[in-house]
């Protein structure tokens, strides 16, 4: 057991895994994000982590307007709709084209609307990066010597949250179950009389919605940046796949093992901390290639 | 404008591009003697993207293999050779011949583990593989030299021209060139179409696809660290952006706007992108949003690419022609 002494004591352990975790809980929104516009609209959508970015941007702009620690929480409620309808317009403008193409044309179209939003938002918000102050000071204490900042509570709540929200939402909604059936068949939704383009728009707005409430969640945490969703985008699309393409519970599932994972990756090997989550993506993509859980293509 | 080619049959057309290709050769061959030493330095690093986009369409185009992290085996010829050079271990000749087996090595590796794979599991896998040599060596200080990179790379005195530089690359990217035109020609090169195009077809005759497939992504590796190589000897620095996933996507917009089906049209992507990007550069500090809308716009409408999109003309006008039909009609 000589290795067990290596390790840190319990209580920088716990901590590191509950801070491991709410980052996980970020990823995951970009990730379901993903997930959900890849299980419907089967488009992988690279443009998710620059609405991410636009989430934190925009609610950055909405703190700043309204000000004072009421600002935050505006701009948490308000950021996310305003992304959504900006995603609304890119469904409308662009992706409503590409349903039926090749999936390599797909991916390269997306990510050139990452390039465009790119240069879009340094017109609008410049080059140097924001800050947002943290709404919640202090920390709250878990256990007898863990402690943690009380702002990483509504983090590690919202992921759960989300997740459940977007189960209750596809099982138990009309408008969700339209959906599902909409992924599974198409056209026979559409020879039902219902609007299947609509739906497509809902589910695009919803992603969005989720990576804009990731962007404005993460805002107080974090240097807001241009590139902040590229590097997303690359973890995201690996936890999709590692989750199970379309599998809103496998996704859930890998960004925990993701976030943790870095957690571990900071306490065992510092430096080489970036490197847990791709190795962990590799490995589990070659053990089980279609990803931990059951993936609906 | 384009119907111009419509008019040519297939064998016109053949030395069509035969002759464009020889002035732009001659063109070239003469370029230190007109080129400022910038725009020399521009023509050296298109011809090695060029090579890059080339060396992505072997799997990518001839083979099928939608491979997300190409510039993993371009990063890793590149920091071998770097590498090389800066601890002094070997000389630069044998240096530049090792560095781009070693990307070659590393293809083979990734590939045996991905190849297993369909579709786009395959493609995640090879992100996933990508993205772990890029942390690795963004991280590993005392070799990579981490995110600073490796700067100051010695090469020998006459390598130290501009002019060097580019004949070097010049000829270095021509041979290349030319060794994949001879490889996608060959049986095997057909072979490997037809895996592409029928794969289960492939498989019931007996072709190892899997082997066919590999074979094609370990040159496609081994001809990305030989553009890495010249991309040492051009900048004299290697940095992890290199190998970052981005770079693996600009090169995918290369070949597809070029065309992914033609062999030269990956080249073309790779000198329109560049072009813009300099062109777009000069006047704006936003070029990435004219780039951005024109990437959009070409892959929307000639999602096969522009050299791809002028070769579907000619074959329709060739098919129209052997019908016997009149030239003039075959435009309609």
């Amino acid at each position: 057991m000589d290795f067990l002494t290596l390790l840190p004591d319990f209580s920088t352990m716990t901590s590191q895994v509950f801070i491991g975790l709410s980052r996980a809980m970020i990823l995951f929104m970009v990730a379901v994000g993903l997930t959900v516009s890849i299980g419907v609209l089967r488009v992988i959508n690279f443009a998710n982590g620059t609405f991410y970015m636009l989430g934190a941007f925009t609610a950055w702009s909405i703190a700043m307007w309204v000000g004072g620690t009421a600002g935050f929480w505006v701009a948490l409620l308000v950021a996310p709709l305003v992304v959504s309808v900006l995603g609304l317009v890119v469904e409308a403008g662009l992706l409503r084209r590409l349903y039926n193409r090749p999936r390599l044309l797909q991916l390269l179209l997306t990510y050139a609307v990452v390039l465009l939003f790119n240069d879009i938002t340094k017109i609008i918000w410049g080059v140097d990066f924001k800050t947002i102050e943290v709404p919640l000071k202090g920390f709250v204490t878990l256990f007898s010597n863990v402690s943690l900042p009380s702002y990483n509570l509504i983090l590690l709540a919202s992921g759960p949250l989300v997740a459940f929200g977007l189960w209750f939402f596809t099982n138990h909604t009309m408008v969700g179950k339209i959906t599902r059936a909409t992924a599974t068949d198409r056209e026979m939704v559409d020879a039902l009389g219902i609007n299947s383009k609509k739906i497509f728009a809902i589910v695009f707005m919803l992603s969005c919605y989720l990576a804009g409430l990731g962007g404005a969640l993460i805002a107080p945490t974090t240097n807001i940046v241009v590139g902040m969703g590229i590097t997303i985008l690359v973890n995201a699309v690996l936890v999709v796949v590692v989750g199970g393409l379309g599998n809103i519970w496998g996704t859930f599932l890998a960004s925990i093992i993701f976030g943790v994972g870095e957690s571990f990756g900071l306490l065992i090997a510092p430096r080489f901390a970036i490197v847990f989550p791709f190795a962990i993506a590799t490995v589990l993509l070659i053990l089980r290639p279609t990803g931990i859980m059951k993936s609906v293509w | 404008m384009l119907n111009v080619f419509s008019k040519l049959t297939k064998g016109q057309f053949f030395s069509f591009k035969l002759l464009i290709i020889g002035i732009v050769v001659l063109i070239l061959l003469f370029a230190p003697s007109y080129l400022s030493r910038y725009y020399l330095y521009l023509v050296t690093l298109i011809l090695v993207t060029v090579l890059f986009a080339t060396s992505l369409n072997i799997p990518l185009g001839y083979g099928g293999l939608l491979v997300l992290h190409q510039a993993t085996f371009y990063g890793v010829g590149a920091y071998a050779f770097a590498i090389f050079l800066k601890q002094g271990t070997l000389p630069i000749l044998p240096a530049s011949l090792i560095a781009p087996l070693i990307a070659a090595a590393f293809a083979c590796f990734i590939g045996w583990i991905c190849v297993r794979l369909r579709g786009l599991y395959f493609s995640f896998l090879t992100l996933a593989m990508g993205q772990l040599v890029w942390a690795i060596i963004y991280r590993w200080y005392n070799f990579t030299g981490g995110d600073d990179g490796i700067h100051a790379i010695p090469v020998p005195d006459f390598l130290r021209s501009g002019s060097s530089v580019f004949y070097t690359t010049l000829i270095v990217v021509l041979i290349s060139l030319l060794l994949i035109y001879i490889i996608v020609k060959s049986p095997y090169g057909l072979t490997l179409q037809a895996v592409r195009d029928n794969p289960q077809r492939c498989e019931s005759v007996g072709i190892n696809i899997r082997n066919h497939r590999l074979i094609a992504f370990v040159m496609g590796g081994f001809f990305a660290g030989v553009a890495g190589v010249l991309f040492v000897l051009l900048e004299r620095s290697v940095a992890p952006p290199m190998l970052f996933w981005t770079k693996s996507v600009e090169v995918l917009i290369m070949v597809l706007l070029g065309g992914m089906f033609t062999f030269l049209g990956p080249a073309f992507g790779a000198v329109v992108v560049i072009g813009m990007m300099t062109f777009f550069g000069i006047f704006t500090e936003y070029w990435l949003l004219f780039l951005g809308s024109i990437k959009i716009l070409l892959l929307l409408f000639l999602p096969q690419g522009v050299l791809g999109y002028i070769e579907e003309m000619m074959a329709k006008s060739a098919k129209k022609i052997e019908k016997g039909e009149e030239r003039g009609y075959a435009q309609g």
